[in-house]
């Protein structure tokens, strides 16, 4: 009697599991390969359990630059990026990655300790009211009451995460809930009535596209970061190709189609080409695929696509007819409404003259630097993109520079691209560029940055250091905080208000104090001999690409003007 | 224009908030909101009146708030036969010369005295929220102590009647 008491007690214990057993069993369910975490007090308990974990853990030197590598990494795996922050602190330094991520449409599954439920509430040491924070910057947000509830909550994380229009889902897991003891609960399903995504598209609408398609005249594509995260490239140049449409990017969506193709016009927007802004401007059909008609790409809305029938392809219902009345939603994934279109072969328009006409704004109007003793921004990333073949993986940070590699870098692949685009985030790129390494881990990746965007992560050397990640860090210094000096030149009668930082530290020093490798770059031969080298092998280095200060972003559009009143198209 | 949107929620822990931090994320312009069980278990209805500018915000705001996952469903019901109801719970002064004639207001009302003192009455009135408007006005000379609105409820009536749905639109 005795015996079997005892036997069924400790068959008992073996099934027993904390928290943060559960979580992690969780997590390996999902097929987790990495996690970007920080731990501290509150998260102690699930730490504990990855110290056994086969999960690869990468300790950023800041919460925030944990949630950016975690954005990298799943723009270019396609996978939710999974995050540990700790309470209080740890989690609101990670409110910026999530609003980037929301932002930017990224799949994160985001983990925050919080402290012990008897204490919630009582300002203890610490504490943060997460769920009231991240509320309005997450798709999803949950905080764990039960520890039974756990398999059940991460399975509904990440499905949230990754399906429909991706986005980051949060997890606020109390102390004693990751440390309690439970037997298993038994699989439970996901439970979300209230959210089915619209996936397939309404047969109708799709008849109706492909016809008004076939009436147009001067019909355009405009191509979003929807096509990329649908995996869609290959079914957009199908149908780009047997309807012989122009395609436009927006900046986010660089790369779903390529920029060698006859087909591409290039990206439109407040820094875009010519060619596609003239396009949008003069079309009478605009396809949007996947985009959500942001100001930074229509301009002044009275003023865009004035001639167009819109149809707008979305998986989110809500950005059709948010900004731009729209004639024909269709409410899909984008790789689906492809597919759906392709099949229908409607007869293609009859615009051989319209064709002709945006090849024409193509030659007359191509983006253009002018020459001068002092290192041009352009020549550096015209380099850039001839010495890795255009297959490089791009990151950068926010500003100039950001504009200059969506301008001069030509993405002939998708998921090669990786920007803060929606909340224009300092300090994403390096963070974003480890991440984006450790989902790609045999490619070329270069994280381009200003000098500005740099300062406010560098910690992050560190990780690159500690992991020996071949990321070629390029620095576009121009000793300013460019995009609002020019700003300033531009429409602030040159009144220079605390943009330009001329005392900085030597970056170079600086690489060498965290062990990389560094070099100053001063003149385009240096450029030239230097980009070779450092491009030809595997090691990671820092170069301090020193910039002519006074380069601008052209073209451009003013806050409050229409596409068509481009500045700059020509020297 | 004033919308009516009734949505179905889940019944979780902060849904309200999700809610209620749409509308200001968003900048809409609420006026009331009134939360309660609906018939199914777990399942509160939610009923609220925004002010809008355009039949575009209206749809907007359907769209968004359907976005939420907790939220089942959302209709913005302004355009339909429904019955809506806001309950007022109201204080007002009164002296024992003034007592019948609160009554005789009372009265074609068919609001009920629910409590009795010394100096004052409480008034409780169910009814549109014109209804309770108009009834208002007319305490507000007896001096109103103290007043309690719900916030309108509403859902649609069993049987609609058949409305003229052609309406024009215009491509341009």
């Amino acid at each position: 009697m005795l015996q079997q008491a005892a036997l069924t007690e400790s068959k008992a214990k073996a099934k027993t599991a904390t928290g943060a057993d559960l979580l992690l069993k969780a997590l390996e369910k999902e097929k987790v390969e990495v996690i970007f975490g920080y731990p501290g007090g509150a998260v102690l308990p699930i730490y504990d359990k990855l110290y056994d974990s086969k999960i690869f853990h990468v300790l950023p030197r800041h919460e925030q630059g944990g949630i950016h590598a975690a954005e990298g990494y799943a723009r270019i795996s396609g996978k939710p990026g999974v995050v540990i922050a700790t309470s209080g602190p740890g989690a609101t330094n990670i409110v910026t990655g999530l609003t980037d991520a929301m932002m930017d449409s990224l799949p994160l599954v985001v983990f925050t300790g919080q402290v012990s439920t008897n204490v919630i509430g009582t300002d203890a040491f610490q504490e943060a009211d997460v769920l009231g924070i991240t509320t309005p910057i997450t798709k999803y947000n949950y905080q764990v009451r039960n520890i039974e509830d756990i398999p059940r909550i991460v399975k509904e994380a990440f499905y949230i995460a990754s399906s429909g229009r991706p986005g980051p889902v949060l997890i606020d897991i109390p102390k004693d809930i990751a440390a309690s003891v439970s037997i298993p609960p038994e699989e439970q399903e996901i439970k979300l009535p209230g959210y089915q995504p619209t996936v397939y598209p309404n047969y109708l609408q799709i008849k109706k596209l492909s016809e008004a398609v076939s009436r147009a005249k001067k019909p355009v594509i405009l191509a979003g970061a929807g096509v990329l995260l649908a995996k869609a490239s290959k079914e957009l140049k199908e149908y780009a190709e047997q309807q012989q449409l122009p395609v436009i990017h927006t900046l986010l969506g660089l790369g779903g189609f390529p920029a060698d193709h006859k087909l591409f016009v290039g990206m439109a927007g407040m820094h875009g080409c010519y060619a596609s802004n003239m396009g949008l401007s003069e079309c009478d059909l605009l396809i949007n695929i996947g985009a959500r008609f942001d100001d930074r790409l229509t301009g002044n809305l009275q003023f865009f696509a004035p001639h167009a029938t819109v149809a707008h392809i979305d998986i989110d219902p809500a950005e059709i007819g948010k900004n731009v009345p729209t004639s024909i939603p269709v409410v899909a994934d984008a790789k689906e409404a492809l597919k759906e279109l392709v099949k229908q072969k409607g007869k293609p328009p009859v615009h051989t003259e319209w064709l002709e006409q945006i090849r024409k704004w193509q030659e007359e109007y191509p983006y253009y630097y002018g020459e001068s003793a002092t290192l041009k921004p352009q020549k550096v990333m015209e380099m850039l993109y001839e010495k890795t073949a255009g297959d490089a993986i791009v990151v950068t940070d926010v500003g100039q520079h950001q504009m200059w590699a969506a301008q001069y870098y030509q993405f002939k692949h998708a998921d090669r691209w990786v920007t803060s685009g929606g909340l224009g985030t300092m300090g994403f790129g390096l963070p974003a560029s480890i991440g984006a390494q450790l989902a790609d881990p045999d490619r070329c990746v270069i994280a381009v940055l200003g000098d500005g965007g740099f300062q406010m992560s560098t910690q992050e050397l560190t990780v690159i250091k500690e992991l020996n990640l071949p990321i070629k860090v390029a620095i576009f210094n121009n000793r300013s905080l460019g995009m609002v000096r020019q700003w300033q030149e531009i429409f602030y009668d040159k009144r220079y208000a605390h943009s330009k930082i001329p005392i900085q530290p030597s970056f170079v020093k600086l690489a060498e104090a965290y062990g990389l490798k560094g070099y100053e770059i001063n003149t385009a031969e240096e450029a030239e001999v230097i980009l070779a080298d450092v491009l030809n092998n595997r090691d990671p280095v820092l170069l301090d690409i020193r910039i002519d200060p006074n380069e601008n972003v052209y073209p451009m559009i003013a806050p409050g003007k229409g596409l068509h009143e481009m500045v700059g198209a020509k020297p | 224009m004033k919308k009516i949107f009734s949505m179905t929620v889940m019944n979780r822990p902060g849904v309200l908030n999700r809610i209620t931090n749409l509308f200001s994320k968003r900048n809409y312009n609420i006026e009331s909101i009134s939360v309660g069980l609906a018939e199914q278990e777990g399942v509160s209805r939610i009923t609220c009146v925004i002010h809008v500018e355009s039949d575009r915000e209206a749809e907007q705001i359907t769209k968004q708030l359907n976005k939420q996952i907790d939220i089942l469903k959302v209709t913005d019901i302004s355009d339909q036969a429904i019955v809506a109801r806001e309950l007022a719970l109201i204080k007002v002064l009164s002296t024992p010369q003034t007592r019948n004639e609160l009554y005789a207001l009372i009265e074609p009302f068919r609001a009920a005295v629910i409590d009795v003192s010394k100096d004052s009455l409480v008034i409780q009135i169910t009814g549109e929220s014109e209804k309770i408007e108009a009834f208002i006005e007319l305490i507000k000379p007896y001096g109103i102590k103290e007043l309690a609105r719900t916030g309108t409820t509403a859902f649609p009536r069993g049987t609609q009647k058949p409305v003229n749905t052609q309406k024009t639109y215009s491509i341009v």
